[in-house]
């Protein structure tokens, strides 16, 4: 795994990955944790903030010992690396936010199982310096983080009538006009959701657009 | 009219000024007149009873039961405000179309009466103040989603929607508010159809994805006991409700008489606007069975299959679980089930196309409906669920029965 690849650019490695290479629209990662955290901004923004930590912390760490792992414990090497960062968070998180912690579960542990965070190191860690790793790791995070931040903007504004908390809608239970949509409190709506931001943002970059694996007959209808 | 039409052809033609809107011209023709293409190219036998006929019988063969649906709307109406303490003075009193109580209103405008005196006219008109506002929202919205989607794609606009909107509108109770009902249609038609490519690609049925959505997104608005009659605050279960509580024993209508199976199978019991007759319903059968439209193999599988998990479950018997004791002939009667077997499984999109797979389709949703009303403590209505379960795995069926098919010929050869 010597560098003779050429090494992105820091823009492809930071930018890329918010929309064009969206680990979770266009890669369709992490799929479990965007259903399971997104009820709510605050957990939601937590847990991105979570991610892109342990990413970008565990791409540099992977990168800068890349030399010296051999291949065939690899995968061992970066579950431990990623394993101590989480379980860094995780303590962190009960020190300082414990009712956060609480909301988030087993979610923050799962991190370690976030095929965001594995994918990286082992795809791009592995064969880049330090630097790009780290731009990588972070632009991967940041990308999980805004399409976690959006499902649970509209979850939580339409299902619950607030943000952040913050209340925007008086909900009818609280003598209020607005009568959330017990849908989007559900798991499920985040599935719904991550497939119309699919679409939507599909629909602009046609260029997103992958090709198909089979034909279908021609034409339409 | 024919020829004004045909006058107007070149402008929606490819190189009109109109020509974006040539999916609309299409559908308006073809709505009046027999569609003039002719088929190219290899052999194609092309019948008459194209999409738009059959769309227009299953529509037609919802009549009978939205009808009645209106007339057992107003019944239970009146029933529930004889029942109230102050009733007759609710009754009795006169409504401004301008209130919250503007149907009301609207029944007294046109010379109908609320208070126990009323007859099957009066009846009637409530139920349509309530059934056509509904409808008439849920036919715009869905209209709307359909064309939008047609317009853009280049798509013939097809009848699919007008049987979406009416067994949508049918299946949600009378008091359902009226931008619920547009959610709900709008979800139907765009993420149950119109993401999987339109009319004929679904693999769920739309009016029910609909349904299924408003039920878990307004569970107050779809279930329990406050939504079965417009009537403000007043609370009422629907039978399979109240079989759920105390068994057969429990079922007694807004007057206190307790409810026969008779009583049940005309429909004279509280539920979804167009799903409480189980009568009118069978009437839509035969006609969409006589014309060919729907499977009797779907419908019998579903009989089949709910006879024997009802049986299995009246044998097994229960001491905490009254559901347990429901036999066969009243799970036909309550609830959704005869309504969702007629006009939701039938579906010929989304239910299995193979006859073998048809059978094992209807049978999957008779054992789906049984456990999960009577298993489920949760929901005491299980068809629409049981339904939708049956939709997945209907490609399922179809892929075993075609390549049992192709095995045995192969075997054959």
């Amino acid at each position: 795994m010597a560098d003779d690849v050429k090494a992105p650019t820091w823009k492809e490695t930071l930018v890329d990955p918010l929309i064009a290479n969206n680990p979770v629209m266009i890669q369709v990662l992490g799929i479990c944790s965007t259903l399971a955290v997104t009820s709510s901004m605050k957990t939601a923004f937590v847990m991105s903030l979570s991610v892109t930590f342990v990413c970008a912390m565990s791409n540099l760490l992977v990168s800068s010992t890349r030399n010296f792992i051999p291949s065939s414990v690899r995968i061992i090497a970066q579950m431990t690396i990623i394993a101590s960062l989480v379980i860094l968070v995780d303590q962190i998180l009960r020190a300082f936010a414990y009712d956060l912690s609480k909301q988030l579960s087993v979610y923050v542990g799962l991190i370690i199982t976030n095929c965001i965070v594995m994918g990286r190191t082992e795809g791009f860690a592995l064969k880049f310096p330090p630097l790009p790793s780290l731009l990588d790791g972070i632009g991967n995070g940041l990308g999980y983080g805004l399409v976690l931040c959006l499902i649970a903007s509209v979850r939580e504004i339409f299902g619950s009538g607030s943000w952040f908390g913050m209340t925007l809608f008086e909900t009818v239970n609280n003598g209020g006009w607005y009568v959330p949509c017990g849908l989007l409190v559900m798991p499920p709506s985040g599935f719904f959701l991550v497939g119309l931001l699919i679409w939507l943002v599909k629909s602009y970059r046609k260029d997103l657009i992958e090709a198909p694996e089979y034909k279908t007959h021609k034409g339409g209808c | 009219m024919l020829e004004l039409m045909k006058k107007f052809a070149p402008l929606f033609e490819k190189g009109g000024v109109l020509e974006k809107l040539y999916p609309l011209y299409e559908a308006t023709f073809t709505l009046l007149y027999t569609s003039g293409v002719v088929t190219t190219g290899k052999t194609h036998v092309r019948d008459i009873i194209d999409l738009k006929r059959i769309m227009i019988i299953v529509w037609f063969a919802a009549f009978p039961a939205m009808f009645y649906g209106w007339y057992n709307v107003g019944s239970q109406t009146v029933t529930a405000f004889a029942s109230l303490a102050n009733g007759s003075e609710l009754a009795s009193a006169s409504y401004s179309l301008f209130s919250s109580d503007w149907r009301y209103a609207l029944v007294q405008l046109l010379g109908g009466t609320l208070t126990t005196d009323a007859g099957v006219c009066s009846k009637m008109m409530i139920g349509a103040a309530y059934f056509l506002p509904i409808y008439i929202v849920v036919f715009a919205v869905g209209a709307f989603w359909e064309v939008l989607f047609c317009l853009v794609r280049r798509h013939e606009v097809n009848e699919g929607f007008f049987v979406t909107s009416i067994l949508f509108a049918l299946v949600l109770p009378p008091t359902v508010p009226l931008w619920q009902a547009a959610l709900g249609i709008s979800f139907g038609v765009v993420i149950g159809k119109e993401v999987f490519g339109g009319t004929g690609r679904n693999f769920m049925n739309p009016a029910l994805v609909g349904r299924a959505f408003l039920f878990f997104a307004y569970p107050a608005s779809m279930s329990g006991t406050n939504c079965w009659v417009p009537i403000d605050g007043f609370s009422g279960a629907t039978p399979l409700a109240q079989w759920q509580e105390g068994g057969q024993a429990a079922l007694v209508d807004y007057a206190g008489n307790a409810i026969t199976w008779m009583d049940a199978f005309i429909g004279n019991i509280p539920g979804s606007m167009g799903e409480s007759s189980t009568l009118m319903i069978a009437i839509g059968a035969l006609i969409i069975l006589v014309t060919g439209v729907a499977s009797f193999r779907v419908m019998l599988g579903v009989l089949i299959g709910a006879f024997l998990t009802s049986s299995m479950f009246n044998a097994i018997g229960s001491e905490t679980n009254n559901l347990f004791s429901m036999t066969f002939q009243w799970h036909l009667v309550l609830g959704g089930f005869a309504f969702g077997m007629v006009f939701m499984a039938t579906d010929p999109v989304s239910s299995a196309f193979t006859n073998k797979g048809k059978w094992a389709f209807g049978i999957l949703i008779g054992v789906m409906v049984i456990l999960i009303r009577v298993v489920n403590p949760a929901y005491p209505e299980g068809m629409m669920l049981a339904i939708l379960f049956a939709n997945c795995w209907a490609p399922l069926f179809d892929y075993i029965a075609t390549q049992r098919n192709i095995k045995r010929r192969l075997a054959r050869a």
